[in-house]
Protein backbone atom coordinates (compact mmCIF):
# COMPACT_ATOMS: atom_id res chain seq x y z
CA UNK A 1 0.00 0.00 0.00
CA UNK A 2 1.20 3.66 -0.88
CA UNK A 3 0.06 6.63 -0.46
CA UNK A 4 -0.40 10.13 -2.03
CA UNK A 5 -1.10 13.51 -0.93
CA UNK A 6 -2.76 16.14 -3.73
CA UNK A 7 -4.39 19.83 -3.58
CA UNK A 8 -8.46 18.98 -3.99
CA UNK A 9 -9.63 20.38 -6.85
CA UNK A 10 -13.03 18.94 -6.48
CA UNK A 11 -13.63 16.52 -3.68
CA UNK A 12 -14.83 12.95 -3.20
CA UNK A 13 -14.34 9.63 -2.22
CA UNK A 14 -13.83 6.90 -5.02
CA UNK A 15 -12.53 3.33 -5.19
CA UNK A 16 -11.75 2.14 -8.56
CA UNK A 17 -9.24 0.90 -11.93
CA UNK A 18 -6.57 3.38 -12.59
CA UNK A 19 -5.63 4.05 -16.52
CA UNK A 20 -2.26 6.17 -16.37
CA UNK A 21 -1.54 8.14 -19.17
CA UNK A 22 2.14 9.36 -19.08
CA UNK A 23 1.95 11.38 -22.11
CA UNK A 24 -0.01 14.96 -21.90
CA UNK A 25 -3.78 13.79 -22.28
CA UNK A 26 -5.66 15.33 -25.54
CA UNK A 27 -9.24 15.68 -24.39
CA UNK A 28 -10.60 16.58 -27.22
CA UNK A 29 -8.63 13.68 -29.05
CA UNK A 30 -9.26 11.12 -26.58
CA UNK A 31 -12.88 11.97 -25.94
CA UNK A 32 -14.51 12.95 -29.59
CA UNK A 33 -14.79 10.20 -30.95
CA UNK A 34 -17.37 7.99 -28.16
CA UNK A 35 -18.80 11.45 -27.50
CA UNK A 36 -19.92 12.01 -31.20
CA UNK A 37 -21.25 8.61 -31.07
CA UNK A 38 -23.29 8.92 -28.21
CA UNK A 39 -21.61 5.60 -26.80
CA UNK A 40 -22.16 4.77 -23.27
CA UNK A 41 -18.53 4.86 -22.94
CA UNK A 42 -15.38 6.38 -23.54
CA UNK A 43 -12.89 4.93 -25.74
CA UNK A 44 -9.86 6.66 -25.92
CA UNK A 45 -9.48 7.34 -29.77
CA UNK A 46 -6.43 9.96 -29.82
CA UNK A 47 -3.74 7.63 -31.86
CA UNK A 48 -1.08 9.60 -30.25
CA UNK A 49 -1.65 8.15 -26.71
CA UNK A 50 0.44 4.96 -26.70
CA UNK A 51 -0.87 4.06 -23.18
CA UNK A 52 -4.48 4.25 -23.42
CA UNK A 53 -5.34 4.15 -27.07
CA UNK A 54 -8.10 2.03 -27.38
CA UNK A 55 -8.76 1.81 -23.40
CA UNK A 56 -12.31 2.14 -21.79
CA UNK A 57 -11.77 5.21 -19.55
CA UNK A 58 -15.84 5.65 -17.99
CA UNK A 59 -15.88 5.49 -14.42
CA UNK A 60 -12.28 4.99 -14.17
CA UNK A 61 -9.62 7.09 -12.63
CA UNK A 62 -7.97 9.00 -15.48
CA UNK A 63 -4.08 9.62 -13.54
CA UNK A 64 -2.20 12.09 -15.99
CA UNK A 65 0.48 14.67 -16.12
CA UNK A 66 -2.04 17.71 -17.64
CA UNK A 67 -4.34 17.57 -20.43
CA UNK A 68 -3.23 18.98 -23.89
CA UNK A 69 -4.74 20.35 -27.19
CA UNK A 70 -7.68 22.09 -28.41
CA UNK A 71 -9.79 24.71 -26.06
CA UNK A 72 -12.80 22.69 -26.82
CA UNK A 73 -11.56 20.73 -23.81
CA UNK A 74 -12.95 21.92 -21.04
CA UNK A 75 -16.57 21.81 -23.00
CA UNK A 76 -15.74 18.35 -23.61
CA UNK A 77 -14.78 17.48 -20.54
CA UNK A 78 -18.02 19.02 -19.26
CA UNK A 79 -20.19 17.46 -22.09
CA UNK A 80 -18.97 13.74 -20.89
CA UNK A 81 -19.91 14.57 -17.35
CA UNK A 82 -22.91 15.85 -18.76
CA UNK A 83 -23.29 12.28 -20.22
CA UNK A 84 -22.26 10.59 -17.08
CA UNK A 85 -19.58 8.66 -19.49
CA UNK A 86 -16.60 10.84 -17.50
CA UNK A 87 -14.15 8.93 -15.97
CA UNK A 88 -15.30 9.05 -12.23
CA UNK A 89 -11.45 11.43 -11.10
CA UNK A 90 -8.98 13.23 -12.87
CA UNK A 91 -5.59 12.42 -10.79
CA UNK A 92 -3.12 15.08 -12.00
CA UNK A 93 0.45 14.53 -11.02
CA UNK A 94 1.47 18.01 -12.17
CA UNK A 95 -0.95 21.19 -11.56
CA UNK A 96 -4.01 20.97 -13.36
CA UNK A 97 -3.95 23.03 -16.22
CA UNK A 98 -6.30 25.64 -17.39
CA UNK A 99 -8.67 23.28 -19.79
CA UNK A 100 -9.06 20.51 -17.60
CA UNK A 101 -9.49 23.15 -14.75
CA UNK A 102 -12.17 24.62 -16.82
CA UNK A 103 -13.89 21.61 -17.55
CA UNK A 104 -13.76 20.81 -13.71
CA UNK A 105 -15.39 23.94 -13.24
CA UNK A 106 -18.01 24.07 -15.58
CA UNK A 107 -18.98 20.48 -14.65
CA UNK A 108 -19.54 21.07 -11.24
CA UNK A 109 -21.04 24.98 -11.38
CA UNK A 110 -23.49 24.03 -14.42
CA UNK A 111 -23.73 20.64 -13.99
CA UNK A 112 -23.33 19.43 -10.35
CA UNK A 113 -21.45 16.82 -11.51
CA UNK A 114 -20.18 13.77 -8.81
CA UNK A 115 -16.71 14.21 -10.88
CA UNK A 116 -13.36 13.77 -8.39
CA UNK A 117 -10.13 15.90 -9.12
CA UNK A 118 -7.09 16.38 -7.51
CA UNK A 119 -3.84 17.65 -8.63
CA UNK A 120 -0.11 17.97 -7.64
CA UNK A 121 0.64 14.77 -6.87
CA UNK A 122 4.20 14.54 -7.66
CA UNK A 123 5.85 12.62 -10.42
CA UNK A 124 6.14 9.53 -8.40
CA UNK A 125 2.70 9.00 -8.49
CA UNK A 126 2.62 8.71 -11.77
CA UNK A 127 5.95 6.49 -11.65
CA UNK A 128 4.20 4.15 -9.58
CA UNK A 129 0.49 3.58 -10.53
CA UNK A 130 -0.08 1.12 -13.51
CA UNK A 131 -3.02 1.12 -15.57
CA UNK A 132 -5.26 -1.95 -14.01
CA UNK A 133 -4.37 -0.91 -10.52
CA UNK A 134 -7.01 -0.15 -7.62
CA UNK A 135 -6.56 3.12 -6.04
CA UNK A 136 -8.55 4.67 -3.46
CA UNK A 137 -9.17 8.35 -3.47
CA UNK A 138 -9.99 10.58 0.15
CA UNK A 139 -12.05 13.67 -0.16
CA UNK A 140 -8.76 15.17 1.72
CA UNK A 141 -6.91 14.97 -1.09
CA UNK A 142 -5.46 11.15 -0.50
CA UNK A 143 -4.74 8.43 -3.31
CA UNK A 144 -4.24 4.97 -2.07
CA UNK A 145 -2.52 2.57 -4.04
CA UNK A 146 -4.10 -0.98 -2.78
CA UNK A 147 -2.08 -4.08 -2.82
CA UNK A 148 -3.16 -6.19 -5.29
CA UNK B 1 -22.66 32.33 -1.90
CA UNK B 2 -19.89 30.13 -2.52
CA UNK B 3 -15.82 30.66 -0.96
CA UNK B 4 -13.37 32.37 -2.56
CA UNK B 5 -9.84 33.73 -1.88
CA UNK B 6 -9.22 36.44 -4.89
CA UNK B 7 -10.12 40.05 -4.25
CA UNK B 8 -13.41 41.17 -5.90
CA UNK B 9 -14.87 44.50 -6.59
CA UNK B 10 -17.92 45.56 -5.01
CA UNK B 11 -19.57 45.34 -8.59
CA UNK B 12 -17.82 41.70 -9.01
CA UNK B 13 -19.16 40.74 -6.06
CA UNK B 14 -22.79 41.95 -6.49
CA UNK B 15 -22.79 39.58 -9.70
CA UNK B 16 -21.32 36.73 -7.34
CA UNK B 17 -24.57 37.29 -5.07
CA UNK B 18 -26.79 36.94 -7.92
CA UNK B 19 -28.19 40.52 -8.02
CA UNK B 20 -27.47 40.70 -11.48
CA UNK B 21 -29.20 37.12 -12.19
CA UNK B 22 -28.64 33.66 -11.81
CA UNK B 23 -26.83 33.10 -15.42
CA UNK B 24 -24.73 36.11 -14.44
CA UNK B 25 -23.72 34.69 -11.13
CA UNK B 26 -23.11 31.13 -12.35
CA UNK B 27 -20.61 32.63 -14.71
CA UNK B 28 -19.05 35.27 -12.42
CA UNK B 29 -18.75 31.79 -10.34
CA UNK B 30 -17.29 29.50 -12.88
CA UNK B 31 -14.49 32.53 -13.53
CA UNK B 32 -14.06 33.22 -9.99
CA UNK B 33 -13.77 29.33 -9.07
CA UNK B 34 -11.59 29.30 -12.16
CA UNK B 35 -9.39 31.77 -11.26
CA UNK B 36 -8.70 30.51 -7.48
CA UNK B 37 -7.28 27.17 -8.90
CA UNK B 38 -4.33 29.21 -10.13
CA UNK B 39 -4.19 31.34 -7.57
CA UNK B 40 -5.08 34.19 -9.31
CA UNK B 41 -5.36 37.79 -6.43
CA UNK B 42 -8.04 39.33 -8.72
CA UNK B 43 -10.23 39.69 -11.77
CA UNK B 44 -8.68 42.27 -14.23
CA UNK B 45 -10.38 43.92 -17.07
CA UNK B 46 -10.99 42.72 -20.95
CA UNK B 47 -9.26 45.15 -22.94
CA UNK B 48 -9.73 44.17 -25.95
CA UNK B 49 -13.62 43.98 -25.98
CA UNK B 50 -13.82 41.60 -29.14
CA UNK B 51 -13.89 37.75 -27.71
CA UNK B 52 -13.50 34.92 -29.88
CA UNK B 53 -14.87 31.11 -29.77
CA UNK B 54 -13.77 28.17 -30.21
CA UNK B 55 -17.60 26.00 -30.49
CA UNK B 56 -18.62 27.19 -33.96
CA UNK B 57 -20.60 23.64 -33.89
CA UNK B 58 -24.00 22.68 -33.25
CA UNK B 59 -23.53 19.14 -32.48
CA UNK B 60 -27.07 18.16 -30.40
CA UNK B 61 -24.56 16.39 -27.87
CA UNK B 62 -23.56 19.58 -26.64
CA UNK B 63 -26.30 19.60 -24.39
CA UNK B 64 -24.73 22.04 -21.93
CA UNK B 65 -23.53 24.62 -24.24
CA UNK B 66 -26.93 24.86 -25.98
CA UNK B 67 -28.59 24.80 -22.35
CA UNK B 68 -25.90 28.15 -21.34
CA UNK B 69 -26.81 29.64 -24.51
CA UNK B 70 -30.98 29.53 -23.95
CA UNK B 71 -30.44 30.61 -20.28
CA UNK B 72 -28.46 33.98 -21.84
CA UNK B 73 -30.92 34.32 -24.78
CA UNK B 74 -33.45 34.46 -22.31
CA UNK B 75 -32.28 36.93 -20.02
CA UNK B 76 -31.44 39.07 -22.88
CA UNK B 77 -27.47 38.71 -21.86
CA UNK B 78 -24.85 40.33 -24.85
CA UNK B 79 -21.21 40.11 -24.67
CA UNK B 80 -20.51 43.72 -25.73
CA UNK B 81 -18.00 43.82 -27.43
CA UNK B 82 -19.39 41.18 -29.77
CA UNK B 83 -16.85 37.95 -30.65
CA UNK B 84 -16.10 36.41 -33.88
CA UNK B 85 -16.07 32.18 -33.64
CA UNK B 86 -14.28 29.46 -35.36
CA UNK B 87 -14.78 28.16 -38.50
CA UNK B 88 -18.12 26.55 -39.21
CA UNK B 89 -18.40 22.44 -39.49
CA UNK B 90 -20.21 22.15 -43.21
CA UNK B 91 -19.89 24.02 -46.52
CA UNK B 92 -21.74 21.61 -49.02
CA UNK B 93 -21.09 24.11 -52.06
CA UNK B 94 -17.46 23.89 -51.86
CA UNK B 95 -17.11 20.70 -50.15
CA UNK B 96 -19.73 18.40 -51.39
CA UNK B 97 -21.08 15.30 -49.27
CA UNK B 98 -23.15 12.37 -50.80
CA UNK B 99 -26.65 12.00 -49.76
CA UNK B 100 -25.83 9.67 -46.60
CA UNK B 101 -23.27 12.62 -45.50
CA UNK B 102 -25.83 15.17 -45.60
CA UNK B 103 -28.19 13.40 -43.94
CA UNK B 104 -25.99 12.06 -40.92
CA UNK B 105 -24.63 15.65 -40.54
CA UNK B 106 -27.70 17.52 -40.92
CA UNK B 107 -29.98 15.36 -38.68
CA UNK B 108 -27.42 13.69 -36.48
CA UNK B 109 -23.87 15.46 -36.05
CA UNK B 110 -25.01 19.09 -36.61
CA UNK B 111 -28.49 19.42 -36.59
CA UNK B 112 -28.38 21.81 -34.36
CA UNK B 113 -26.15 24.25 -36.63
CA UNK B 114 -28.58 26.56 -37.82
CA UNK B 115 -30.48 27.22 -34.07
CA UNK B 116 -27.24 27.19 -32.88
CA UNK B 117 -26.31 30.36 -35.09
CA UNK B 118 -29.24 32.00 -34.15
CA UNK B 119 -28.68 31.82 -30.66
CA UNK B 120 -24.86 32.93 -31.19
CA UNK B 121 -26.39 36.39 -33.09
CA UNK B 122 -28.55 37.17 -30.35
CA UNK B 123 -25.62 36.46 -27.92
CA UNK B 124 -23.43 39.01 -29.84
CA UNK B 125 -22.03 36.97 -33.00
CA UNK B 126 -20.34 39.94 -34.93
CA UNK B 127 -21.60 38.90 -38.22
CA UNK B 128 -22.25 35.71 -40.05
CA UNK B 129 -18.55 36.31 -42.15
CA UNK B 130 -16.76 36.00 -38.61
CA UNK B 131 -16.69 32.24 -38.82
CA UNK B 132 -12.71 31.76 -38.87
CA UNK B 133 -9.84 30.27 -36.47
CA UNK B 134 -7.91 32.98 -38.04
CA UNK B 135 -9.86 36.13 -36.67
CA UNK B 136 -6.62 38.46 -36.17
CA UNK B 137 -6.02 38.33 -39.57
CA UNK B 138 -6.27 41.75 -41.48
CA UNK B 139 -9.06 40.90 -43.34
CA UNK B 140 -11.33 39.13 -39.92
CA UNK B 141 -10.13 42.49 -38.02
CA UNK B 142 -10.10 41.12 -34.67
CA UNK B 143 -6.81 42.05 -34.36
CA UNK B 144 -5.87 42.75 -30.34
CA UNK B 145 -2.57 44.69 -30.04
CA UNK B 146 0.34 44.31 -27.80
CA UNK B 147 -0.53 44.42 -23.93
CA UNK B 148 -4.33 43.83 -24.52
CA UNK B 149 -6.01 41.57 -22.31
CA UNK B 150 -7.84 38.78 -23.85
CA UNK B 151 -11.32 36.06 -23.33
CA UNK B 152 -10.42 34.55 -26.02
CA UNK B 153 -10.47 30.11 -26.68
CA UNK B 154 -9.23 28.22 -30.01
CA UNK B 155 -5.65 26.89 -28.85
CA UNK B 156 -4.07 28.38 -32.25
CA UNK B 157 -5.50 31.57 -32.36
CA UNK B 158 -4.22 32.39 -28.51
CA UNK B 159 -0.50 31.25 -29.22
CA UNK B 160 -0.77 33.39 -32.29
CA UNK B 161 -2.30 36.31 -30.09
CA UNK B 162 0.28 36.32 -27.29
CA UNK B 163 3.28 35.45 -29.32
CA UNK B 164 3.32 36.99 -32.86
CA UNK B 165 0.65 40.66 -31.55
CA UNK B 166 2.46 40.14 -27.61
CA UNK B 167 -1.30 40.15 -26.55
CA UNK B 168 -1.99 38.20 -23.13
CA UNK B 169 -4.47 35.27 -23.25
CA UNK B 170 -4.53 32.46 -21.14
CA UNK B 171 -5.78 28.91 -22.94
CA UNK B 172 -9.18 29.43 -22.05
CA UNK B 173 -11.61 27.01 -22.84
CA UNK B 174 -15.44 27.40 -24.54
CA UNK B 175 -17.58 28.00 -22.68
CA UNK B 176 -15.12 30.04 -20.39
CA UNK B 177 -14.16 32.30 -23.57
CA UNK B 178 -17.57 33.59 -23.97
CA UNK B 179 -18.13 34.15 -19.77
CA UNK B 180 -14.82 36.33 -20.12
CA UNK B 181 -16.33 38.45 -22.89
CA UNK B 182 -19.60 38.98 -21.21
CA UNK B 183 -18.68 39.71 -17.76
CA UNK B 184 -15.88 41.83 -18.63
CA UNK B 185 -13.43 40.61 -16.56
CA UNK B 186 -10.79 37.38 -16.58
CA UNK B 187 -8.86 35.97 -13.54
CA UNK B 188 -5.28 37.23 -13.72
CA UNK B 189 -3.04 34.86 -13.84
CA UNK B 190 -1.01 32.53 -16.06
CA UNK B 191 0.14 33.94 -19.18
CA UNK B 192 -1.18 37.22 -18.35
CA UNK B 193 1.52 37.71 -15.73
CA UNK B 194 4.77 38.44 -17.01
CA UNK B 195 6.93 36.13 -15.00
CA UNK B 196 4.93 33.28 -16.43
CA UNK B 197 5.23 34.16 -19.77
CA UNK B 198 9.37 33.64 -19.40
CA UNK B 199 10.61 30.40 -21.50
CA UNK B 200 11.46 27.11 -19.44
CA UNK B 201 13.06 25.80 -23.14
CA UNK B 202 15.39 27.04 -25.46
CA UNK B 203 15.09 25.77 -28.53
CA UNK B 204 18.24 25.16 -30.92
CA UNK B 205 17.05 25.32 -34.39
CA UNK B 206 19.92 23.91 -36.59
CA UNK B 207 18.20 22.71 -39.81
CA UNK B 208 20.21 23.32 -43.39
CA UNK B 209 17.00 24.97 -44.96
CA UNK B 210 14.11 26.11 -43.30
CA UNK B 211 11.93 23.91 -41.09
CA UNK B 212 8.32 23.17 -42.18
CA UNK B 213 6.24 25.20 -39.90
CA UNK B 214 3.32 22.38 -38.95
CA UNK B 215 6.82 19.68 -38.02
CA UNK B 216 8.82 21.81 -36.45
CA UNK B 217 5.83 22.78 -33.73
CA UNK B 218 4.57 19.41 -33.28
CA UNK B 219 8.60 18.86 -32.11
CA UNK B 220 8.19 21.34 -29.73
CA UNK B 221 4.62 21.01 -28.51
CA UNK B 222 5.47 17.32 -28.18
CA UNK B 223 8.86 18.10 -26.14
CA UNK B 224 7.59 21.04 -23.90
CA UNK B 225 3.83 20.62 -23.44
CA UNK B 226 2.51 23.54 -22.02
CA UNK B 227 5.69 25.44 -21.32
CA UNK B 228 6.97 28.44 -22.98
CA UNK B 229 9.60 27.89 -25.56
CA UNK B 230 12.31 30.41 -26.49
CA UNK B 231 13.46 29.50 -30.10
CA UNK B 232 16.87 30.51 -31.48
CA UNK B 233 18.12 30.00 -35.12
CA UNK B 234 14.80 30.44 -36.65
CA UNK B 235 15.47 34.12 -37.49
CA UNK B 236 17.79 33.38 -40.04
CA UNK B 237 15.19 31.58 -42.55
CA UNK B 238 11.98 33.50 -41.47
CA UNK B 239 13.63 36.89 -40.70
CA UNK B 240 14.08 39.81 -37.86
CA UNK B 241 10.42 41.79 -39.16
CA UNK B 242 7.18 40.16 -38.77
CA UNK B 243 5.85 40.57 -41.89
CA UNK B 244 2.74 38.21 -44.14
CA UNK B 245 4.93 35.83 -44.74
CA UNK B 246 6.51 34.91 -41.50
CA UNK B 247 2.99 35.79 -39.76
CA UNK B 248 1.45 32.96 -41.91
CA UNK B 249 4.81 30.75 -40.78
CA UNK B 250 4.13 31.16 -37.07
CA UNK B 251 0.36 30.88 -37.21
CA UNK B 252 1.33 27.21 -38.54
CA UNK B 253 3.84 26.63 -36.31
CA UNK B 254 2.04 27.96 -33.23
CA UNK B 255 -0.98 26.05 -34.38
CA UNK B 256 1.15 22.32 -34.19
CA UNK B 257 2.73 23.30 -31.07
CA UNK B 258 -0.49 24.43 -29.41
CA UNK B 259 -2.05 20.99 -30.37
CA UNK B 260 0.56 18.66 -30.15
CA UNK B 261 1.82 19.91 -26.78
CA UNK B 262 -0.48 22.65 -24.94
CA UNK B 263 1.90 26.01 -25.90
CA UNK B 264 -0.10 28.89 -25.28
CA UNK B 265 3.13 31.17 -25.81
CA UNK B 266 6.02 31.14 -27.99
CA UNK B 267 9.47 33.12 -28.61
CA UNK B 268 10.86 33.71 -31.45
CA UNK B 269 14.95 35.08 -30.83
CA UNK B 270 14.92 38.55 -32.85
CA UNK B 271 11.10 38.46 -34.01
CA UNK B 272 8.45 38.31 -31.88
CA UNK B 273 7.80 41.27 -30.00
CA UNK B 274 8.52 39.93 -26.92
CA UNK B 275 11.95 38.38 -27.72
CA UNK B 276 12.75 41.73 -29.36
CA UNK B 277 12.19 43.69 -26.28
CA UNK B 278 13.62 41.69 -23.57
CA UNK B 279 15.76 39.16 -25.82
CA UNK B 280 17.08 36.20 -23.78
CA UNK B 281 16.11 37.73 -20.43
CA UNK B 282 13.15 36.07 -21.17
CA UNK B 283 14.78 32.84 -20.75
CA UNK B 284 14.66 31.42 -17.55
CA UNK B 285 17.59 30.26 -15.01
CA UNK B 286 18.02 26.41 -15.58
CA UNK B 287 15.68 26.16 -19.17
CA UNK B 288 16.07 23.30 -20.93
CA UNK B 289 17.45 22.60 -24.50
CA UNK B 290 16.06 21.32 -26.79
CA UNK B 291 18.14 20.82 -30.25
CA UNK B 292 16.09 20.40 -33.36
CA UNK B 293 18.11 19.76 -36.63
CA UNK B 294 16.95 17.69 -39.81
CA UNK B 295 17.74 13.99 -38.29
CA UNK B 296 15.17 14.95 -35.51
CA UNK B 297 12.48 16.68 -37.48
CA UNK B 298 12.83 13.43 -39.62
CA UNK B 299 12.46 11.16 -36.63
CA UNK B 300 9.18 13.29 -35.49
CA UNK B 301 7.71 13.56 -38.93
CA UNK B 302 7.86 9.35 -39.12
CA UNK B 303 6.78 9.07 -35.99
CA UNK B 304 3.26 10.08 -36.95
CA UNK B 305 0.64 6.95 -37.49
CA UNK B 306 -0.82 6.02 -40.48
CA UNK B 307 -4.48 5.84 -39.24
CA UNK B 308 -5.43 4.90 -42.74
CA UNK B 309 -7.74 1.46 -43.00
CA UNK B 310 -6.28 0.70 -46.61
CA UNK B 311 -2.69 2.22 -46.04
CA UNK B 312 -1.52 2.50 -49.26
CA UNK B 313 -5.01 3.84 -50.49
CA UNK B 314 -4.95 6.32 -53.37
CA UNK B 315 -6.15 10.09 -51.66
CA UNK B 316 -9.57 11.05 -52.13
CA UNK B 317 -9.48 14.45 -50.60
CA UNK B 318 -7.21 16.74 -49.36
CA UNK B 319 -7.28 19.80 -47.30
CA UNK B 320 -5.12 22.45 -46.69
CA UNK B 321 -5.82 25.44 -44.37
CA UNK B 322 -5.80 24.34 -40.62
CA UNK B 323 -5.50 26.76 -39.32
CA UNK B 324 -7.32 28.95 -41.97
CA UNK B 325 -4.32 29.94 -45.16
CA UNK B 326 -3.78 33.69 -45.71
CA UNK B 327 -4.33 35.70 -48.68
CA UNK B 328 -0.40 35.34 -49.64
CA UNK B 329 -0.64 31.59 -48.75
CA UNK B 330 -3.55 31.26 -51.22
CA UNK B 331 -2.17 32.83 -53.73
CA UNK B 332 1.22 30.72 -53.31
CA UNK B 333 -0.82 27.47 -53.29
CA UNK B 334 -2.23 28.52 -56.51
CA UNK B 335 0.83 29.22 -58.14
CA UNK B 336 2.52 26.32 -56.68
CA UNK B 337 -0.24 23.88 -58.15
CA UNK B 338 -0.48 25.27 -61.63
CA UNK B 339 3.37 24.53 -61.51
CA UNK B 340 3.16 21.12 -60.46
CA UNK B 341 0.81 20.55 -62.77
CA UNK B 342 2.60 21.53 -65.69
CA UNK B 343 5.26 19.35 -65.07
CA UNK B 344 3.09 16.82 -64.86
CA UNK B 345 1.62 17.77 -67.72
CA UNK B 346 -2.16 18.35 -66.43
CA UNK B 347 -4.64 20.39 -66.10
CA UNK B 348 -6.46 19.23 -63.02
CA UNK B 349 -5.50 17.83 -59.49
CA UNK B 350 -6.20 14.10 -59.08
CA UNK B 351 -8.50 14.24 -56.00
CA UNK B 352 -10.79 16.27 -54.32
CA UNK B 353 -8.66 19.72 -53.20
CA UNK B 354 -10.06 22.01 -50.43
CA UNK B 355 -8.30 25.42 -50.09
CA UNK B 356 -10.00 26.91 -46.25
CA UNK B 357 -9.08 30.17 -45.36
CA UNK B 358 -11.67 32.85 -43.83
CA UNK B 359 -15.02 33.64 -45.29
CA UNK B 360 -13.41 37.43 -45.29
CA UNK B 361 -10.17 36.38 -46.52
CA UNK B 362 -12.60 34.59 -49.59
CA UNK B 363 -13.78 37.66 -50.22
CA UNK B 364 -11.10 39.79 -50.49
CA UNK B 365 -9.47 36.77 -52.81
CA UNK B 366 -12.49 37.37 -55.08
CA UNK B 367 -12.59 41.28 -54.76
CA UNK B 368 -8.66 41.70 -55.19
CA UNK B 369 -7.47 38.86 -56.95
CA UNK B 370 -10.11 37.34 -59.03
CA UNK B 371 -8.14 35.70 -61.38
CA UNK B 372 -6.39 34.13 -58.54
CA UNK B 373 -9.18 32.60 -57.70
CA UNK B 374 -10.73 31.66 -61.17
CA UNK B 375 -7.27 29.76 -61.48
CA UNK B 376 -7.75 27.84 -58.53
CA UNK B 377 -11.42 26.59 -59.80
CA UNK B 378 -10.10 26.17 -63.24
CA UNK B 379 -7.55 23.51 -61.63
CA UNK B 380 -10.38 21.32 -60.11
CA UNK B 381 -9.78 23.26 -56.75
CA UNK B 382 -11.96 24.63 -54.18
CA UNK B 383 -11.90 27.59 -51.59
CA UNK B 384 -13.82 26.72 -48.75
CA UNK B 385 -14.43 28.57 -45.24
CA UNK B 386 -15.20 25.22 -43.58
CA UNK B 387 -13.25 23.40 -40.41
CA UNK B 388 -11.63 20.32 -42.17
CA UNK B 389 -11.48 19.19 -38.17
CA UNK B 390 -15.36 19.18 -37.64
CA UNK B 391 -15.72 17.73 -41.15
CA UNK B 392 -14.04 14.88 -40.86
CA UNK B 393 -15.43 14.13 -37.28
CA UNK B 394 -17.73 11.14 -38.55
CA UNK B 395 -17.68 7.71 -39.36
CA UNK B 396 -18.93 8.54 -42.85
CA UNK B 397 -15.44 10.22 -43.48
CA UNK B 398 -13.09 7.88 -41.11
CA UNK B 399 -12.98 5.30 -44.34
CA UNK B 400 -11.55 8.16 -46.71
CA UNK B 401 -8.31 8.81 -47.63
CA UNK B 402 -7.41 12.20 -46.74
CA UNK B 403 -4.14 13.82 -46.81
CA UNK B 404 -3.28 17.24 -45.06
CA UNK B 405 -0.27 19.64 -44.60
CA UNK B 406 -2.06 20.34 -41.28
CA UNK B 407 -0.94 18.46 -38.01
CA UNK B 408 -3.52 19.78 -35.79
CA UNK B 409 -6.33 18.08 -38.69
CA UNK B 410 -3.72 14.87 -37.61
CA UNK B 411 -4.01 14.88 -34.46
CA UNK B 412 -7.88 15.12 -34.36
CA UNK B 413 -8.67 12.84 -37.51
CA UNK B 414 -7.47 10.43 -39.33
CA UNK B 415 -5.99 12.17 -42.16
CA UNK B 416 -2.36 11.75 -42.82
CA UNK B 417 -0.12 14.57 -42.65
CA UNK B 418 2.51 15.22 -45.42
CA UNK B 419 4.74 18.32 -46.39
CA UNK B 420 3.78 20.83 -48.35
CA UNK B 421 6.04 19.56 -51.22
CA UNK B 422 4.85 16.31 -50.78
CA UNK B 423 1.19 16.91 -50.96
CA UNK B 424 1.75 19.01 -54.47
CA UNK B 425 3.43 15.91 -55.84
CA UNK B 426 0.32 13.43 -54.35
CA UNK B 427 -2.16 16.18 -56.06
CA UNK B 428 -0.58 16.75 -59.44
CA UNK B 429 1.07 13.46 -60.43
Amino acid sequence: MKEFKGRVIAKGNFKGEACVSHEGFNTLASFQKSALMNKKNVIVSDQNNKDLFGVNITNKILCLPITIGSTTGGLVIQTVCDMKINPRAFLFSEEIDSLAASGIVLSKVWQNSNVICIDKLGKEFLDTVKTGDTLEIKEDGTVILLDK
Amino acid sequence: MIEYKMNLSNDQIEILEGKKGDTMRKMMETLVLFGDIFGAKRMVEVTHKEGHLVTSFGIPLLKPLFKTMEELNKEGIVAPGKFTLDPRPLDYKNVKCNFLEKLVFNKILYGKQSDYEKQLLKVGLKDLDSFSCTCYLKECGNRPKKGDILSWAESSAVVFANSVLGARCNRNSGMLDLFGSIIGYVPEFGLLLDENRKASWVIEVKTTKIPEAQILGSAIGMKVMDAVPYVIGLDKFIGTELNDDNEAYLKDFGAASASNGAVGLFHIDNLTPEAKELGKSLILENAKHYVIDDEELEKVYKSYPNMWKHKDATPELCFIGCPHLTLSQLIKWNSDIKESLAKHGKSKVNCRVVLTCAPKVKNELIASHKDVYDSIYKMGVTVSSICPLMYTNNPLVHGKAIITNSNKLRTYSMARYFKDQDILELITK
